[in-house]
């Protein structure tokens, strides 16, 4: 790529620069947790964590390891801004979302530190473009405190078991009821809607299920507006983990394998609803 | 916008008398959508004529002849009203003079530009396009948010020549200067999305800060669009 040789010499003064050779694996996952403008990101020297939250309630992350990158260069221990995600994604799908077979575009990916916009340079067929991403000034985003020693309940399944429940949930329920049990109905996801209420049961021994390790009956209920952005990490995924803690958080994580065949995690946190009575089960 | 389509490409006959042997033309007026919704019918056609006539009101009459199984023929005939421009209006409406740019350049693929601009319009409301004799033009917009310049390189400049032969375009241009025009982003946009096929040729002109001419070259058809800068 002309571009590195180019710039070889001003790569000291950036605190932070990754190069990649496909720029769509990195903005297919941003447009999964793409669901309100405002992103922070987070690099560490194991990669990138692009944060996206709303409603203090749901917070999406997604990982890109350092490993994606062909180039990952980081001068401190972290690096944090927060961004506009539209914004980036315009710029990241410049050269257009779906371009032929065998072209890709190219990225690099500067940034100078605290105050300085993110500079991204891409490249297809000869073409350069520039763009200067103004920063702004990080926000403390949410610690959900989920922690793996907490977890009561985890399935593991193919996402193509999901994908066609959550694409024809109930939006007109204002809940997403999630059980899962030891004991039956196992897994089963339920809503209530003006046209009555819905219930989805998965058998425990169904090929779509990987793993299966639930410990107690958890019934929980998540607002479906905070959930259904989701579904777009859902559609990219070839695995999804839906783990609840035992204060009811819900946690997915998605298993996304991008052109390369690379993984990486799309993960979302979500609070439980409201704290349901015995009477309404 | 200004298109041109050549008699003979399209017509097997074609037959026309204007008001006066000096003035052998014709000016009409049309609302486009009537045209195009009328063509859409003659799609599958054997033939189609277009007259002139004079029914309730001046009209353009497509009669499309549709392929039938029987030997009967079927002809759909579309009217569409026109308006009769009287020959005082015709200077309006004269082909406008190509006029004096600073810089004439040969537009990139043009998918890749549509794309590009594409994504400037969620950005920007107006694109700053530049470009000099060098065979470089670039897409510029600024905003609050965000800054964005795509360059392309190795377009190529064309040769104009004048009438009197000379070569006109200017020959004492710094070559690496660049002569730049500010545009609404969506006009831009419209005259991209509007190309069904790639053209042959696809050239723009600049004259800095005042407008920029586009020329589209089909094999059949030949299309200019004039706009304006912004203050």
């Amino acid at each position: 790529m002309p571009l590195s040789t180019q710039l070889e010499t001003a790569d000291d003064q950036y605190v932070l620069v990754a190069s990649l050779d496909n720029v769509r694996n990195l903005s297919n996952i941003l447009k999964a947790i793409h669901f309100k403008d405002h992103a922070t990101c987070f690099a560490t020297r194991n990669g990138i964590k692009v944060t996206v939250e709303n409603a203090k309630c749901v917070q999406a992350n997604a990982f890109i390891q350092a490993g994606i990158f062909q180039e990952f260069i980081i001068q401190e221990e972290s690096v944090m801004f927060r961004i506009n995600l539209a914004v980036l994604l315009d710029c990241l799908t410049i050269f257009g979302t779906n371009s032929l077979p065998g072209t890709s575009t190219a990225l690099r990916m500067c940034y100078r530190g605290y105050g300085y916009p993110l500079t991204l340079f891409l490249e297809e067929g000869g073409v350069v473009t520039v763009c200067k991403i103004n920063t702004q000034e990080p926000e403390e985003t949410l610690d959900f405190d989920f922690c793996s020693t907490n977890v009561v309940n985890k399935i593991i399944l193919q996402s193509e078991g999901l994908r066609e429940a959550f694409a024809e949930l109930d939006m007109t329920s204002e809940v997403l009821q999630i059980t899962m049990s030891p004991d039956k109905p196992y897994f089963r996801l339920s809503t209530f809607g003006n046209a009555g209420s819905a219930h989805l049961d998965y058998p425990k021994d169904s090929d779509l299920i990987e793993a299966f390790h639930c410990n107690q009956t958890q019934t929980n209920r998540y607002k479906i507006s905070l959930l259904k952005p989701s579904t777009k990490a859902l559609g990219l995924s070839c695995k999804v983990s839906i783990r609840t803690d035992n204060r009811g958080f819900l946690s997915l994580q998605y298993m996304i394998r991008n052109e390369d065949g690379q993984i990486c995690f799309v993960e979302y946190y979500c609070c439980p609803d409201e704290d349901i009575t015995d009477s309404e089960l | 916008m200004w298109c041109e389509l050549n008699q003979g490409n399209f017509f097997d006959e074609f037959q026309m008398e204007g008001v006066a042997a000096e003035y052998n033309e014709i000016y009409l007026e049309l609302t486009p959508e009537n045209l195009s919704r009328a063509l859409k019918t003659a799609q599958n056609a054997k033939t189609v004529k277009i007259k002139l006539t004079n029914k309730h009101c001046p009209c353009l009459t497509l009669a499309v002849e549709l392929p039938s199984l029987s030997s009967s023929s079927r002809i759909v005939t579309h009217d569409i009203p026109v308006g009769v421009i009287p020959r005082r209006l015709w200077n309006d409406f004269r082909e406008p003079r190509v006029p004096d740019f600073d810089v004439s350049i040969y537009l990139p693929v043009l998918k890749t530009m549509k794309s590009v601009v594409e994504r400037m319009k969620n950005l920007s409301n107006c694109i700053v396009l530049e470009a000099n004799l060098n065979g470089e033009m670039n897409l510029k917009i600024e905003t609050d948010l965000v800054s964005v310049t795509t360059h392309f390189k190795g377009l190529g400049n064309p040769p104009w020549v004048s009438e009197d032969g000379s070569q006109s375009s200017p020959q004492d241009r710094d070559p690496e200067s660049m002569a730049e025009a500010r545009i609404d982003i969506r006009k831009l946009l419209q005259l991209l999305a509007g190309q069904q096929v790639n053209p042959t040729k696809a050239l723009c002109n600049i004259v800095s800060k005042r407008i920029v001419h586009f020329i589209l070259l089909h094999e059949e058809v030949s299309l200019q669009y004039f706009i304006p800068a912004l203050a």
